[in-house]
């Protein structure tokens, strides 16, 4: 089935609303509005008023909310516009749903789905574009996660749904217009890295908004004889070692493309787990293509030139295999 | 990056004209290497260098005169810290290759896995191969509950293959690099098969000696009438040890061989060579070596007695010298005295490399064990 990114999320969200009564969204302009990305368009004539809520601006207090119903027994869905604007409820996402069922000994837990937008690409400037995934993915007591293919936008939320404690789906802003070829829903995953292109010469780790670019990167990279395996991490906390561990060990090469900024980003974090593990199975140092250390600029060609590109991840791919092209 | 320079060759010199240079740009040197000849008034003097590495770049052409102190020549001296990935290091080290003399086609030209299989020679695994080679530290294939563990796509190779491909990788590299010799010999054994009869007689069960760690004593004495046959050839050079460590083929039940060293064996007396050999075949098939027993074997002796076979042509394991096959014992007719006999005889061959030695040592060394092992009492 032909279908966008967009599609997928909204049919995702109608399935779980259909599915389970206790299960609700709410959040900025989600309703009304049918969402600033037009997720939830037509949901709220769908489902009503109660079910597709619309909130005030104010991310500390329905994400609060959110984790209230949660506790109450519902499945709440809280819709964050950007992940620049979760640090408005950053206190009650680490403070509070991440740490109630340590903190209650077991007895309380936060059923509680959070979905973000995240990354850069549409000039949508300094506060609007950032890749913060990698703090959340710093916090014991939350799952966070990242679809990248349709079939995990698709089916990602009801898994993020089934889990007892809370999890935050990111969702990068630039794949929502695009289009592809919808197979099984049953592949999604939230709890293992995928394999999305197997080879031989590299491994190169991506998520979400970045996946098709390294796909590009590893297409390009065929032409010069190098055989590049592209691994998709699905699950940026936790992070899935022994997929990972086993890729790179069998290419001996790793590149990790992340949009956050390179200081503390993911990428330092997956490259000293392989440091770690597999230091003897190296064969070339271990390089990351992030995004340049600036606030994500407006205009499009300094934007652009922030952010990982299909060239610039070539260029790395070149770089680490030095003359075994 | 080092400089090599035009050394004083005496108080009065102040300068000498160059004559020849006997390396070019990527050739190996080692201390003490003739690398160039100058003329000086006290005629031509061919120079060594003091270092080892490879040359990089030479600076001074034939027939140029230069003062003393001139760089020459500019050279990358083995002592520089070595560029290699952990993988290649590891890999190296599993092949027996010295990485110092890999050039590396890597990142900032760091030797890779592919430059130690390349130096390894073209019958070393493939690329594809080591990769699908599993490594120490890799995990089970997860099972997840209620899902099915994939097959894997890639034929893997147990752990097993690896040992395959670092057999392969030195035999190629024997059969390649070393000009073998070959000599066969049979050797009467009754006076050795008698001799134990007798004085395996007097002894309990776990002291007796088998008739192996004989013909390993007689190897070893053998040694010291013809010592050529030990030793290693490396760098174009022959050295000869005088300490017999004997490497033992040891097949493993798993398949593979593994050849550990028993040290010191001409001075070992029979009773310890035999609880040497024991704890070692023990060790060998329960995969509990030590590294030093696998390195520094001066010679190897092989036995295939036990399979019926009546003659071993082997192949030296490099960089030795020399490697002994014994066949099985066989009862032949042999003319003693005049008369025909049945004798219990066994085939001794020699496998040397001419570089080291030639045919007219090598029978000697036979003969040596030949006669060694008809005084058995004395070994």
């Amino acid at each position: 089935m032909t279908t966008t990114y967009r599609e997928a999320m909204r049919a995702a969200l109608r399935q779980a609303l259909q599915e389970d009564e206790r299960v609700f969204l709410m959040g900025e302009d989600v309703g009304r509005y049918g969402g600033c990305y037009a997720i939830s368009q037509g949901l709220q004539q769908e489902f009503g008023e109660t079910r597709i809520r619309d909130t005030p601006l104010s991310e500390s207090a329905f994400v609060g909310a959110g984790i209230g119903a949660a506790l109450g027994g519902m499945r709440p869905i809280v819709e964050v516009m950007t992940v620049n604007f979760s640090l408005l409820c950053l206190d009650q996402i680490v403070n509070t749903a991440a740490t109630l069922r340590h903190m209650s000994g077991g007895q309380f837990s936060v059923p509680l789905v959070i979905r973000m937008t995240t990354g850069a690409g549409r000039q949508l400037a300094a506060q609007h574009s950032h890749s913060l995934e990698c703090w959340y993915a710093h916090v014991p007591g939350l799952r966070v996660i990242a679809p990248a293919t349709l079939e995990d936008m698709r089916g990602m939320l009801r898994l993020a749904l089934e889990d007892p404690d809370p999890v935050i789906i990111f969702e990068h802003n630039a794949l929502y217009n695009r289009e592809g070829e919808l197979t099984e829903v049953a592949v999604a995953d939230i709890r293992r890295a995928a394999i999305r292109r197997p080879g031989k010469d590299i491994t190169l780790i991506c998520y979400g908004g970045n996946l098709h670019k390294t796909l590009e990167a590893a297409t390009a990279s065929a032409e010069s004889g190098i055989d590049a395996e592209v691994l998709d991490l699905r699950s940026l906390r936790p992070l899935d070692d022994e997929t990972i561990l086993a890729s790179v060990r069998k290419t001996r090469r790793a590149i990790i493309v992340d949009e956050g900024w390179h200081s503390g980003s993911l990428a330092a974090e997956i490259g000293m787990r392989i440091a770690e593990q597999a230091f003897y199975d190296l064969d070339a140092p271990l390089a990351r293509v992030c995004t340049a250390e600036v606030p994500i600029p407006y205009p499009r060609h300094l934007e652009q030139a922030a952010l990982p590109q299909v060239e610039s991840i070539v260029g790395k791919v070149r770089e680490v295999m030095g003359q075994n092209v | 990056m080092s400089e090599f320079r035009l050394p004083s060759l005496g108080a009065d010199m102040e300068d000498a004209t160059l004559r020849e240079w006997f390396v070019k740009p990527g050739d190996k040197f080692k201390k003490g290497d003739i690398v160039v000849a100058v003329e000086t008034n006290k005629g031509i003097i061919d120079v060594e260098i003091y270092d080892a590495g490879t040359i990089e770049k030479i600076l001074v052409e034939p027939d140029t005169r230069v003062p003393v102190g001139a760089v020459l020549a500019n050279y990358v001296s083995d002592s520089t810290r070595m560029r290699i990935s952990p993988a290649a290091r590891r890999r190296a080290r599993e092949l027996g290759i010295d990485p110092v003399n890999i050039r590396g086609t890597g990142a900032d030209g760091a030797i890779t896995v592919e430059d130690v299989l390349a130096a390894a020679g073209p019958a070393a695994p493939s690329a594809e191969a080591t990769q699908a080679y599993k490594p120490e530290s890799s995990q089970e294939t997860r099972r997840e509950p209620g899902r099915e563990a994939k097959p894997s796509s890639a034929t893997e190779l147990e752990p097993a293959a690896g040992m395959r491909q670092a057999i392969a990788a030195a035999m190629t590299r024997a059969n390649k690099e070393i000009p073998h010799y070959y000599l066969s010999t049979s050797i009467d054994m009754t006076a050795v098969l008698h001799w134990l009869e007798q004085h395996n007689a007097r002894r309990p069960l776990p002291e007796r000696l088998v008739y192996a760690v004989l013909l390993l004593k007689a190897v070893a004495l053998a040694l010291r009438k013809v010592p050529e046959m030990n030793g290693f050839f490396t760098n174009g050079e022959t050295q000869v040890h005088a300490a017999a460590h004997i490497a033992v083929a040891i097949s493993l039940r798993g398949g593979g061989l593994v050849v550990p060293a028993l040290r010191d064996v001409q001075m070992s007396s029979l009773d310890k060579l035999m609880t040497d050999f024991s704890d070692l075949v023990n060790r060998a098939r329960g995969g509990h070596l030590r590294a030093s027993e696998l390195q520094d074997a001066t010679i190897t002796v092989t036995s295939l007695g036990e399979q019926g076979v009546e003659t071993v042509f082997p192949i030296i394991y490099p960089p030795q010298l020399a490697i002994v096959g014994f066949g099985s014992i066989v009862e032949r007719v042999r003319a003693v005295d005049g008369e025909p006999r049945v004798r219990s005889t066994i085939n001794a061959s020699l496998a040397a490399d001419h570089r080291a030695s030639d045919g007219h040592r090598g029978g000697l060394f036979l003969a040596e064990i030949d006669r060694l092992l008809q005084e058995p009492e004395k070994l």
